[in-house]
């Protein structure tokens, strides 16, 4: 279906990518946003503070990230689109709730505007340390999918498929900003609305008694329900069956955790998502993301002005892993780099993909401002030596 | 399972059409307090006259957390200690829902503690009903942050030493509208109270105190369910508007109980449709909008 108009700003405008998420969320039908202040991610939920209720929204500031991370649920369960917005300290008081996410498969939005850490850390400076973290935090085995945008119109563009992505494959959709992008005022061009694709809820067609809220359908998904259908439906975090109802024992728990992980990893190849520049017949490919990319592309002209072959590949979606393109390229390629803001999360996955089949380099950096293309252009020379 | 609301004569239990049969049996003990405070709930379900299809139960974790898998309704059991926040989303995306929290003490007030004082203090359009055992049931009779000095708990081998925290005077001083406190000795008095409770507009507390003879009754040499029945009748002592501040929990002493709190105060929502109808103006269309289905709250 298209965009509501009423929640769409059509126009050219002059935004941060803060307030670009906030627009495409609304783009996207998100009506719903519990939330706690953090730097650097708080011009989000202070705009959707605003704006929400002129457009039949709401916004409640919880007590913590705990209560924000569950509430949206709550909300999701209740018929909305929701979603919450943190920073890295925040996100890591949220980690139970995505794991309940998860496992409730409610399909919501967190995003998560990076600072520099751990702990307090950085908190108006960048970082991209959370992409492990955000991918593995809580316990238990359990599928996401994450996004990284790169400029404030990737923030608008970009939060609209975060929601479509967790009404499709019903878990929740990390949205993996960086300080950078957040507080970066660029030009953002939101289109009309009937030319933005929003996926809508897919709720259970099944008569009162015969609906199963975990019984798989379409993308190996369950149709959703909500509150006050009639369908009197139980969920739990407990490990359960196709009723909802809890089983504890060891079957139940591996068909159930098995689709969890299957649901992604066997369709990955409808949601991977990156950019490639000049991959074919590179020596040296760079992978990047977020607004390290924007870096990155610095260097590579750099380096192409030195007559180095080099393309790069740049993760839009980072989970799942674009693990099959970075054999292909691996098996051709003298060497892939990996350039982030982090001692080397995404690098950890490149390097698995890439077999030993070429050369693999790390680009590190601790955080706190973007690399020194001059230091990602000495990886790549190096690279080809 | 059939639908048993087909089934209804003189001697089907009045509480099976609440009761999710295919999960039957329950997991509670032989002389636990919890099925009795169900018994009551179904019964003040039906008393309240409810369309059953808008009412919602959410729990935590813990024994009292296994309610909401055992209602027929819509059911939640969320995280440990989480269930409020859950019910908040819950009722604000959903203002026709009727959402009842059902869980412990262990999970409303200590885990859970934070969530309890914001929602009372809001005044979040929920009932909170709370069984008080006074210790961790599920997990084997830890110390809860109701255990009164000196029961003994297994993490408080030689007696529970801290101050425990006195729920009806915690809500009251959140700001709760409606607070109660009964024994599940008090079965009728119980449903009343569950009943105004969940009539009551605004954030309203249903304290339960109920015995659990696996744990708390057997290490502290109390004897089993019934002799918990007996100390509940005999030293129950009923102060109906009782300041809250006068009806903490002793071990083994007086039990006051009642209504202690019955007022009104705006809603969350109804605070925050106020406030931005005055700020913004006649273009303020109150929340929620009737209407927009597909496009979220």
């Amino acid at each position: 279906m298209k965009a509501d108009p009423a929640g769409v700003q059509t126009g050219r405008h002059y935004l941060d990518g803060n307030h670009a998420c906030c627009e495409g969320a609304l783009a996207a039908g998100c009506r719903f946003a519990a939330g706690y202040p953090i730097t650097p991610s708080t011009e989000i939920v202070e705009r959707i503070a605003g704006r929400f209720p002129h457009l039949g929204g709401l916004f409640i500031q919880m007590e913590d990230e705990i209560a924000s991370s569950i509430t949206l649920q709550g909300a999701v369960w209740g018929g909305a689109k929701a979603m919450t917005v943190t920073s890295g300290p925040g996100l890591s008081l949220m980690m139970e709730h995505i794991g309940l996410a998860a496992v409730l498969e409610t399909p919501c939005v967190f995003v998560d505007v990076q600072r520099g850490g751990p702990s307090t850390g950085l908190p108006t400076l960048p970082g991209q340390a959370d992409m492990m973290q955000v991918r593995w935090g809580s316990h238990g085995d359990y599928q996401i999918i994450a996004l990284a945008p790169s400029s404030p119109q990737e923030c608008f563009d970009f939060t609209i498929d975060a929601f479509n992505l967790a009404e499709t494959y019903r878990l929740p959709v990390m949205f993996m900003m960086d300080e950078c992008v957040g507080h970066m005022t660029e030009r953002v061009d939101i289109p009309p609305a009937d030319q933005i694709e929003v996926v809508p809820r897919r709720y259970t067609q099944k008569p009162r008694g015969e609906y199963r809220p975990y019984e798989p359908g379409e993308h190996m998904v369950p149709d959703m329900v909500k509150a006050g259908m009639g369908h009197r439906f139980h969920i739990t975090g407990l490990t359960h069956d196709e009723r909802g109802y809890p089983v504890i024992n060891a079957v139940a728990q591996d068909k159930m955790v098995r689709r969890l992980i299957d649901k992604v990893r066997l369709q990955a190849d409808q949601i991977v998502r990156y950019e490639e520049d000049r991959v074919e017949g590179a020596d040296v490919v760079l992978m990047s993301y977020g607004i390290t990319y924007r870096v990155a592309l610095r260097a590579m002209e750099m380096a192409r002005a030195r007559g180095v072959k080099v393309g790069s590949l740049r993760l839009i979606v980072c989970w799942p892993f674009p693990e099959k393109r970075v054999q292909e390229i691996a098996a051709k390629a003298k060497a892939m780099v990996m350039v982030e803001m982090n001692m080397g999360q995404m690098y950890l996955e490149m390097d698995r993909a890439a077999k030993n089949r070429c050369k693999t380099v790390l680009v590190p950096h601790a955080g706190g401002t973007v690399h020194d293309p001059e230091v990602i252009l000495a990886a790549i020379m190096e690279a080809v030596r | 399972m059939s639908e048993q609301t087909t089934q209804e004569g003189p001697h089907v239990n009045p509480v099976l059409p609440y009761l999710r049969e295919d999960r039957m049996p329950h997991i509670w003990c032989p002389g636990c307090g919890i099925g009795t405070t169900v018994n009551c709930f179904a019964r003040a379900l039906t008393e309240s006259g409810l369309d059953l299809d808008n009412v919602a139960i959410v729990s935590g974790i813990g024994c009292t957390g296994r309610v909401a898998g055992y209602a027929k309704l819509d059911s939640f059991h969320t995280t440990h200690g989480r269930a409020i926040p859950f019910a908040t989303g819950l009722k604000l995306s959903n203002p026709d829902l009727k959402v009842i929290v059902y869980s412990g003490d262990g999970d409303l007030m200590a885990i859970g503690g934070n969530h309890f004082i914001h929602a009372a203090r809001r005044n979040m359009d929920i009932t909170v009903i709370c069984v008080n055992n006074l210790l961790y049931g599920m997990t084997g009779g830890q110390a809860s942050s109701t255990t009164p000095e000196p029961a003994k708990a297994t993490t408080a081998p030689y007696g529970a030493f801290e101050n425990p925290f006195s729920l009806p005077f915690l809500a009251d001083s959140c700001g709760a509208v409606y607070v109660a406190r009964w024994t599940t000795y008090h079965v009728r008095q119980t449903t009343k109270a569950m009943k105004e409770a969940i009539a009551k507009k605004g954030f309203s507390f249903v304290e339960i105190i109920s015995p659990c003879p696996t744990l708390y009754q057997r290490r502290n040499k109390l004897g089993d369910g019934l002799q918990a029945m007996q100390y509940y009748r005999d030293r129950s002592v009923v102060k109906t508007g009782a300041d809250t501040r006068d009806v903490g929990i002793t071990f083994q002493g007086d039990i006051i109980c009642g209504k202690f709190v019955d007022r009104e105060r705006p809603t969350w929502l109804d605070a925050y449709n106020g406030r931005n109808t005055t700020a913004i103006g006649a273009t303020y269309r109150p929340y929620p909008w009737r209407g927009n289905e597909g496009q979220g709250a």
